[in-house]
């Protein structure tokens, strides 16, 4: 053991140089590889590096004639107005509101649709079910938010008009702040819940039949089977699907809140990126709108580091 | 196996078959849900629009009329929106496709010298960016705004369709292929074109429809780079007629806004959206199969 590490050494050593051109020898085989990264190698850093470095705006005054590096350095200066304006709060509160709701109702449910079409044995009934429950997710965000418009209308919407069916008066559902955060839920649910489901049919098509043919040897019923072998074979992929989703709970898909939402209910609807919107494309003000944004890239990624090392601890399911 | 078959159907409890039952009761249900809104907009569309108007419309149209739909063909903006949609969706997917592939190979490869370099420079921007106003400046600085790559470009790689891609090469592609044709002195760029894409259909499949379907839907690259409306795709459009009510242009003088509004309103959602609709069911098994890759190894 210990004359290995000492011919190890000494090789590395004498060989510095050697190992160097060694080094030169791979890079030199691997050229043309490098020739066909190239492009996209540009591409990362000119639209992904060169947005990062322009972050630094969030540091300075920024002005348009001045460029990027041109306005006066007020270190944290943005950062301390967001923190102590009133809509810190607010934000956080809806970002967070929207994220857990959505995680508590609808993370569920993609693995609930999947386990429901593994259980099914005709082929036609589960091809057509697959077809219909993926259909929405083609649908863009601009049709889906006037679907739900649509059917929520107090006038001639579907829902109110079942509300009236039953005695009840219209309520005007996109006008109130109180119901924005199930709308949004629900209606996503609605569009991506089928579509989610494919990770896990993929999960559990990888399970191992002998195992339930065990089971079934052994008396087990369906349930059971569905408990102690379906659940425990699929555990590694909800893990790794939660942490992603909890990774991405500072951050709010702000395509559809956009479309969705209106001054009447920005009390709870306003999420960090449609403030960062706002402030950035109809105030004007770029450094200000920057600072919030780079503060939510930086919990964001604090946010997975730290899901990552818990769900490591208790599961050792790990995304790196 | 007819036999087997049938004694596994005797064996089947009650209990068993109750549960059963409700596995299929909560997937046609779920199905239910999901349809009954798309068929109320195709029964909307296709009504008269005071019946819609009253809330007469559930699942069936009243009042047959295809006029909601002649008011809609006949405005210039939506098929401007279409013809701007092709053109950066056609285009879009032309170049994600290109970069992606030609990045995702040399990172497949184990023998290729900085892999691990490339891949974490790639990896760490799926979760830490700079954020939409760098971005825009960036764009702007660029001279890209309100030009047709402020809508291909900025968003032309997605480093999720990169890893799918680069676990389809690793799997698919034996390395002793590639062996071989270097013995036989084709370089890495050769081999690539020659030998690993005509091998890698399906995986080009899912890239383009995975690219072409993003690019189809955005509307907020549009919002964010465009300035000229002539130059707004299709989503940017329907914005303004769906979500802004802008919909005086297409009711024309012959109509009353108020009354004909909802009628075409769905009409539009429609003339939207069937195509996608329609490719769709034939396109499926790709996407799953895009996805089930994905999943290998997120």
């Amino acid at each position: 053991m210990k004359t290995a590490v000492s011919t190890q050494t000494g090789a590395s050593r004498a060989g510095s140089a050697g190992r160097l051109s060694h080094a030169g020898k791979r890079i030199w085989t691997s050229r043309y590889l490098y020739l066909l990264i190239l492009p996209t190698l540009i591409w990362y850093i000119i639209f992904m590096y060169a947005p990062l470095y322009g972050a630094q705006i969030a540091f300075r005054d920024f002005m348009p004639a001045l460029g990027i590096t041109g306005g006066k350095w007020v270190g944290f200066k943005y950062f301390i107005q967001f923190f102590q304006s009133e809509y810190f709060g607010r934000l956080i509160k809806n970002t967070l509101g929207i994220s857990v709701y959505s995680i508590v109702v609808g993370f569920p449910i993609p693995v609930i649709l999947a386990l429901l079409m593994n259980e099914v044995r005709g082929r036609f009934f589960k091809k057509s079910v697959q077809t219909i429950v993926y259909m929405p997710h083609f649908i863009s965000a601009v049709v889906v938010v006037s679907l739900i418009n649509a059917m929520l209308s107090p006038s001639n919407g579907l829902f109110n008009q079942i509300i009236q069916l039953f005695g009840g008066s219209p309520i005007h559902f996109m006008a109130e702040p109180r119901y924005f955060k199930t709308v949004y839920v629900l209606s996503d649910i609605w569009q991506s819940a089928g579509y989610g489901s494919i990770v896990y049919l993929a999960a559990l098509t990888s399970i191992d039949p002998s195992l339930y043919e065990a089971a079934t040897v052994d008396g087990a019923s369906k349930w059971k089977k569905l408990l102690h072998i379906t659940l425990p074979c699929i555990l590694p992929t909800i893990m790794t699907m939660l942490i992603l989703r909890m990774g991405s709970i500072f951050t709010v898909g702000y395509e559809k809140i956009m479309l969705m939402y209106n001054p009447a209910t920005y009390e709870t609807a306003d999420v960090i990126s449609t403030y960062v919107y706002r402030r950035a494309f109809e105030g004007g003000e770029y450094s200000f709108s920057a600072a919030i944004g780079l503060f939510n890239s930086i919990i964001n990624f604090i946010v997975i580091i730290v899901f990552n090392k818990i769900s490591k601890r208790i599961s050792e399911v790990s995304l790196w | 196996m007819e036999q087997s078959k049938k004694s596994t159907k005797i064996k089947e409890t009650a209990g068993e078959r109750i549960f059963t039952g409700v596995v299929y009761a909560i997937l046609i249900l779920f199905c239910a849900i999901i349809v009954f809104p798309l068929l109320h907009i195709i029964s909307g569309s296709f009504s008269d629009p005071m019946a819609l108007l009253r809330g007469e419309i559930s699942f069936w149209p009243k009042g047959f009329t295809f006029s909601m739909y002649e008011k809609v063909f006949k405005d210039a903006s939506i098929w401007q929106g279409y013809g701007n949609t092709i053109l950066y969706t056609v285009l879009g997917t032309c170049i994600s496709v290109a970069l992606t592939a030609c990045a995702a190979y040399p990172l497949s490869r184990k023998d290729f010298y900085g892999r691990n370099l490339f891949m974490g420079l790639f990896v760490f921007t799926m979760f830490f960016t700079g954020g939409m106003i760098p971005t825009f400046l960036i764009v702007q600085r660029l001279n890209l705004l309100n030009t047709i790559w402020a809508m291909v470009l900025p968003t032309a790689v997605s480093t999720y369709n990169l890893i799918i891609m680069r676990t389809f090469f690793e799997s698919t592609i034996p390395f002793e292929l590639v062996e071989s044709a270097s013995l036989d002195g084709c370089n890495d760029i050769v081999i690539f074109f020659r030998i690993v894409l005509p091998l890698s259909g399906p995986i080009l499949a899912v890239m383009v429809l995975f690219y072409g379907v993003g690019l189809w839907n955005s509307w907020f690259p549009a919002l964010l780079y465009l300035k000229d409306r002539a130059m707004y795709p299709l989503q940017m459009v329907l914005r303004e007629v769906l979500i802004q009510s802008d919909i005086s242009n297409m009711a024309g003088s012959s109509g009353d806004v108020e009354i004909i509004g909802d009628g075409l309103k769905y009409a539009t959602m429609v003339v939207a959206t069937l195509p996608i609709m329609c490719l769709y069911p034939f396109l499926q098994k790709y996407f799953v199969k895009g996805v089930m890759i994905g999943a290998v190894k997120g």
